[in-house]
């Protein structure tokens, strides 16, 4: 029996109401107890904040497109090498670290669990491999479900339960954790090098619409009564104008809303808020997308904020990349996933010299303060589509100190600093808020109930880091913050110390999540799934299940369906 | 001036990064001699593996000698930015890479990726040079940007890939893909080019004295020129002047000597 007391540390603990309060946290075998014996190891956090352990809705760690972009950028890698030590691996990679080398960063910053949120369900095999071999981390990863070739038929033919227990065995056969839906019916257009450009616009072969998928899936995804809400790229991103389709979508499904539950997770939402006919007119949309959020409850958002930084963008949005490639002429990558989905990937750098990506790193911004509640807004730069996710520590000081903010808009292009919002904020988020954002919220949104809090029962996550709140103004002193945002004084994983100071001091390896939907109608395997196997996968239907001992270590999430 | 001999005939690759006159500047023979020199996975220092001497001449202070074979020795000079290095013999991958300053002389053959992203400084080889001469790391679009490469013997592949600057001479023959990718900059090859000269370049100029093997149809004839100029050099003619890589929007300029080539004489006719 392990048992650790954290003494004396500022506890922000947002999900138990605890505001910064001076208090000791007790830890037994994994978990937050309420006390321990005298005899327990002890750590003194006197001076220090304690926040729990970090959670990341939405960073692409593994997969097929990460490792198709770690091939197709070793440049990326040789100016950012990890030698080994006595206890941790070599990497390499800036913006698409090798799975080590993510595990151990992420670690240091005093995150504990990630989210990888992109997975064509056929890549499923190898995506749990990069998992098992991703340390420090608990994580799940989400299938793409958004274009499947089945659930398109339900949906087009009403079978809606159907499709629920169709979509209970995907998640079981690829261990997935939430339904990701990608530009909805245009991965499928993608398959014959069309697009799909609004809600309404069919589907080519399907003769539906990208509003019928998604309307679908939030009803399957409420009929098995998953942990998280579907997860949601929206068509059109990336595209100038594209803040109606953002807003259009969440007006979508406001009936399906059930008692303020949230039911629609819109992912890197700051791609999805761009104002303006083309490039040229392009500005913000952060104040319509915002009122919206505002005023229901039945979406959550993450931010996808970008940093001035060179970084990889991928997505399973295929057409979004090729477009993406003839703007910026770098070189591209398109990864084609047979049936199931597509993927892109482009080399990219924001500049800050550029009036869009200066916009749109203000948009980040102002969609992080114009909402007002943070269990709406989560923290992320959609790594690493909007910047790397050691950018993290820069991107909480941008939202806990106006200084920090204002030092950058008086670096970036002079007409994003004119029209930028930021100049009318004067919002500083608080540390019981940034809490929120990237720890509680994220816990609450993807429906963790054991992450993301402190309160007894709760998973030994926690981070501590050297920020004083008596003594020092965080605000004020940002770059110091920054630095604390670095490395953390401690971080503690399942009740063990895994990092210190910057430094790893023990090498652990964390679980991954899948969800378990128990309905009382089983998929009805028929000749019809058999034969479209046969015919169209290279996979034969009975191979493609993953079995639960593929992973290093699988936790299944057991809910109980309502069919 | 510091001289290095080997003590053997290397057969591992090795790791040369710390011979730079900027590492070696106010260290003693026995400082220089503790430095790290990794021989394969092995870390090694420079005392094991050379013979150190210092003939204490004030005045060559920045200059480093090498005396022998070291062809598995790699990214000598590396990053230096001042100061002179000379190799008396065949020297290994990486001469010189990223270097910003300062000059090397090798009186041998120098391996591939001489020069590689270099920004300033020169290299002279004076035998033959591997492939990728002052080009850019792979995947990388930031090849050479500026100084001089010249090469007295035969140069490989894809010397000055993604060339963003500067001058490589060489006075022998070069092989396929000289100057694909290249941004900016002078390549000037005065034997036999093996072809597909400029392949996806952008901008820069590359001259081809000598006969060519083909010229890519996505270039075009612009005019025939009595003679080009090469580093405040006249380069006498007459050569036939193109424009490309038209299958990049490219507006380099290629230049091919007119008398070693007849077979582009057809090109002539569209001139008017």
């Amino acid at each position: 029996m392990t048992e650790l007391i954290i003494k004396n540390g500022f506890v922000y603990d947002p999900l138990n109401q605890i505001d910064g309060e001076k208090m000791d946290i007790c830890i037994r075998d994994g978990k937050i107890v309420k006390s321990v014996k005298d005899t327990a190891d002890s750590i003194d956090a006197s001076g220090k904040i304690v926040f729990p352990g970090g959670v990341d809705i939405h960073s692409h760690i593994a997969g097929g497109e990460v490792d198709t972009a770690r091939l197709l950028r070793p440049e990326d890698h040789y100016k950012d090498v990890e030698s080994k030590t006595s206890l941790t691996r070599s990497g390499v990679g800036f913006s698409i670290p090798s799975t080590f080398t993510t595990g151990y960063r992420y670690s240091k910053m005093g995150y504990t669990t990630v989210m990888n949120p992109s997975m064509a369900p056929l890549t499923a095999r190898h995506t749990h491999e990069e998992l098992s071999d991703t340390p420090m981390l608990d994580t799940a990863t989400y299938p793409l479900l958004g274009d499947w070739w089945f659930s398109l038929e339900h949906i087009r033919d009403g079978l809606l339960k159907e499709n629920a227990a169709h979509i209970a065995w995907m998640l079981k056969a690829t261990k997935g954790y939430a339904i990701k839906v990608v530009n909805p019916g245009g991965l499928e257009a993608w398959g014959f090098g069309h697009n799909v450009h609004g809600l309404d616009d069919q589907v080519p072969n399907f003769g539906i619409t990208p509003r019928e998928i998604i309307r679908g899936l939030v009803k399957v995804n409420t009929m098995l009564n998953l942990p998280h809400s579907i997860h949601l790229h929206t068509n059109n991103l990336g595209q100038p104008g594209n803040y109606m389709t953002a807003l259009e979508t969440m007006k979508s499904v406001e009936d399906l809303a059930i008692e303020n539950k949230p039911i629609m997770h819109v992912t890197h939402i700051q791609f999805c808020a761009f104002k303006g006919e083309d490039w040229k007119g392009f500005c913000s949309g952060a104040e319509e997308i915002s009122n919206y959020v505002n005023n229901h409850n039945h979406v959550t958002l993450d931010v996808g904020q970008v940093v001035f930084s060179s970084t990889t963008t991928m997505t399973a949005d295929g057409p979004f990349q090729y477009g993406l490639y003839h703007l910026t002429g770098n070189k591209w990558a398109n990864h084609d996933v047979e049936t199931e989905t597509s993927g892109g990937i482009v080399p990219f750098r924001y500049k800050r010299s550029s009036a869009v990506h200066a916009t749109q790193w203000s948009i980040g911004l102002e969609i992080s303060l114009l909402i007002k509640d943070p269990y709406k807004i989560l923290m992320t730069t959609d790594h690493p589509n909007g910047g790397p996710f050691t950018a993290y520590p820069e991107v909480m000081t941008w939202l806990i100190s106006k200084s920090a903010r204002d030092k950058m808009l008086a670096k970036i292009n002079k007409r994003a600093r004119k029209k930028s919002l930021l100049n009318t904020i004067d919002r500083e988020l608080s540390l019981y808020e940034l809490a929120i954002v990237t720890r509680a919220g994220q816990a609450k949104a993807l429906g963790l109930k054991q992450k993301g809090h402190l309160g007894i029962g709760a998973d030994a996550d926690v981070a501590i880091f050297n920020i004083n709140p008596e003594i020092n103004d965080p605000a004020k002193e940002f770059e110091a913050s920054k630095a604390a945002f670095r490395q953390t004084a401690y971080t503690i994983k399942g009740g063990e110390i895994v990092a210190k100071e910057g430094e790893i001091v023990k090498s652990i390896f964390g679980k991954t999540y899948w969800v378990d939907a128990k309905t009382s109608m089983p998929l009805q395997v028929n000749d019809d799934i058999k034969r479209k196997f046969k015919e169209y996968w290279t996979i034969e239907f009975d191979n493609y299940p993953l079995r639960e001992g593929f992973l290093h270590s699988p936790s299944p999430v057991n809910v109980k369906a309502v069919i | 001036m510091i001289t290095l001999i080997p003590k053997d005939n290397f057969k591992l690759p090795i790791e040369g990064k710390n011979v730079t006159p900027d590492i070696f500047i106010g260290k003693t023979v026995k400082e220089i001699n503790a430095l790290e020199m990794w021989e394969g996975n092995r870390k090694r220092t420079i005392g094991e593996l050379f013979e150190v001497k210092d003939d204490g001449k004030s005045s060559e202070k920045f200059t480093i000698k090498i005396e022998g074979n070291i062809n598995s020795v790699r990214n000598i000079g590396a990053e230096m930015s001042k100061g002179k290095i000379i190799v008396e013999g065949d020297v290994g991958m990486h001469l010189g890479e990223a270097m910003t300053g300062g000059s090397i002389v090798v009186s041998g053959n120098a391996g591939s990726w001489a020069g590689s992203r270099m920004k300033d400084g020169t290299i002279e080889i004076k035998g033959n040079a591997g492939d990728y001469i002052g080009a850019a790391y792979r995947g990388s679009t930031e090849g050479m940007k500026g100084g001089k490469i010249i090469i007295h013997g035969n140069a490989g592949h894809e010397v000055g890939c993604f060339m963003r600057g500067g001058i490589i001479k060489i006075l022998g023959n070069v092989g396929i893909f000289a100057g694909i990718h290249m941004q900016n900059g002078t390549i000037f090859v005065q034997g036999v080019s093996q072809g597909r000269a400029g392949a996806q370049m952008k901008a820069g100029k590359i001259v081809l004295a000598g006969q060519s093997e083909d010229v890519l149809p996505t270039f075009t004839i612009e005019e025939i020129k009595a003679k080009v100029k090469v580093d405040g050099e006249k380069i006498e003619g007459p050569l036939y002047r193109f424009t490309g890589d038209m299958a990049d929007n490219g507006k380099g300029k290629l230049f091919v000597a007119k008398e070693p080539n007849s077979y582009l004489s057809f090109y002539e006719k569209y001139l008017d």
